[in-house]
């Protein structure tokens, strides 16, 4: 019974007996049975996680290695980002962009080893990304998926000395570092990321492994697991996008406030797919903003609420939001025109017919607490 | 108390019917962070929405369990929205509504058969 996802169709990963027997209330989401929440429920999980330590489940992600002459090179005909100068240790988000400039989808790519280049994308569109990567860089690299491991997050301030107890070596990592190690007796891929703002680890890891290693780490009383529900409230006060919300094929990485991840030279060199749009953009700016709104007064904001200006017109659309259990109060990620996009100026954002007072202010939310060196 | 297959309950004081959600649907919604009341005044059918509970992850529609005008609104919802959580079936009513019509009451579920139908769910 423990081993039945609630819906035949869906796949499991290698921790779902174990979410059972926590007591997890389980969803469908990417096309896997996950855990929505614990018996603790969203709002504490979230709690917990901002001041302890939680530990996800992100196993439905897509992992991956590119293997060739030059992966590094060959990444670069598909993403917007400088790979070439990727260090060893290092990893980067990036986007992968279609022909229009698009995002198909976001991930992270890194060197852990010598072993190519370690890719993790989105659990909804890992067959569509690797296909695409497969096409645009056939007789360049091997894409390998790595379907045989599962993948774990332990984010907030507690969770670095919880895993450093276990993998000594993680210790000397930073932000975006990225590493072969050793650890519970298998070889693990340990990043310094997450996606919920805090410090934290993200560890590939063997599947048959994973159900050891998760109950190890959840041994620690600093330690609690967290359910999606928590991931997206958490990742949202971060200010971070979330693909098939906040990010589509419609959506360019400069509209979308990933400017950081573009490359000026390789956008000026035309040298990726849809770089005369961006190019277009970084220089005239574009046609919409992504921003993040804070709602003043009245019940959160949630997706597809539109938004409109101080005289009433529509402008834009939420395109995530929820409560914030932090600032305890409506947040919101959305897009604007660029003439409303500027920290302070006074929106509204429209919940069931009625406008609500909301600003437009920095990202994130909630600052971020990422460990650099 | 009666109750309905959308887990509001309903409570006959005086002639005034008290509404809220069921103790069932506050544990399935998680932590309330956000209550929206329906207005003093305000006239529903029974069925019709007439109130909004949201989580942290998402917003639910509440439907008036009979129908009337709307007498009370719970103020401290707005202002303490775990109150439903608290309790559901007590501290944290959303509303009382002057009833339309009596008979509605008496067709809803008592807790007996309430209880039944969440076995079947």
């Amino acid at each position: 019974m423990a081993e039945t996802p609630t819906d035949a169709a869906l796949k499991v990963t290698p921790l779902h007996a174990a979410h059972i027997a926590a007591g997890a209330r389980m969803v469908p989401f990417a096309g896997y049975d996950m855990p929505v929440q614990y018996p603790l429920g969203v709002l504490q999980e979230h709690l917990w996680t901002r001041e302890h330590a939680g530990l996800f489940d992100v196993s439905h992600m897509g992992q991956a290695r590119l293997r060739g002459a030059d992966p590094l090179a060959a990444f670069e005909a598909v993403t917007p980002g400088a790979f070439r100068g990727l260090k060893p240790g290092r990893q980067k988000y990036s986007v992968l962009l279609n022909a229009q400039g698009g995002i198909v989808d976001d991930l992270m790519a890194g060197r852990p080893d010598d072993d190519g280049l370690f890719v993790v994308v989105n659990g909804a569109c890992k067959d569509n990304d690797f296909a695409v990567m497969a096409q645009a860089l056939a007789g360049q690299v091997e894409i390998e998926r790595l379907e045989d491991r599962a993948l774990l997050a332990i984010q907030g301030p507690e969770a670095a000395a919880v895993f450093q107890a276990h993998v000594p070596a993680a210790a000397g990592m930073a932000f975006m570092d990225a590493r072969a190690l050793s650890g519970f007796g298998v070889d693990l891929l340990v990043s310094r990321t997450g996606y919920t703002g805090e410090d934290g680890y993200e560890i590939s890891i063997p599947a048959h492994a994973a159900e050891a290693v998760w109950n190890t780490l959840l041994s620690d009383p600093r330690v609690k697991p967290i359910g999606l529900g928590a991931r997206d409230s958490l990742r949202l006060e971060a200010g971070l996008p979330l693909y098939g919300h906040d990010l589509d094929e419609t959506v360019s990485p400069i509209e979308g406030d990933l400017g950081f991840c573009v490359s000026k030279k390789r956008t000026e060199a035309l040298a990726y797919p849809g770089a005369a749009r961006i190019a277009r953009e970084m220089a005239q700016g574009p046609a919409r903003d992504r921003v993040a709104l804070r709602v003043l007064e009245g019940a959160p904001a949630r997706e597809g609420a539109q938004i409109a200006d101080a005289s009433g017109a529509l402008i834009g659309v939420v395109t995530s939001g929820g409560f914030s259990p932090c600032l305890k109060g409506g947040i919101a990620l959305g897009f604007v025109p660029p003439a409303h996009a500027s920290p302070g100026t006074r929106l509204a954002v429209i919940v069931r017919g009625k406008p609500q007072p909301c600003d437009v202010v920095t990202s994130p939310f909630v600052p971020h607490r990422y460990v650099r060196k | 108390m009666r109750f309905t297959k959308d887990h509001e309950w309903v409570e006959m004081d005086g002639d005034v019917a008290i509404v809220g959600i069921t103790g069932y649907a506050a544990e399935q919604l998680g932590d309330v962070v956000f209550v929206e009341t329906p207005e003093v005044g305000k006239a529903y059918k029974a069925g019709e929405n007439f109130a909004v509970v949201e989580s942290v992850k998402a917003a639910s529609d509440v439907y008036a369990p009979i129908s009337g005008e709307v007498v009370e609104a719970n103020g401290i919802l707005s202002g303490s929205p775990d109150t439903v959580n608290a309790a559901p079936e007590a501290a944290g009513w959303f509303a009382k509504l002057k009833p339309a019509n009596p008979a509605e009451f008496d067709a809803l579920m008592d807790r007996h058969a309430y209880e039944q139908y969440l076995q079947t769910l």
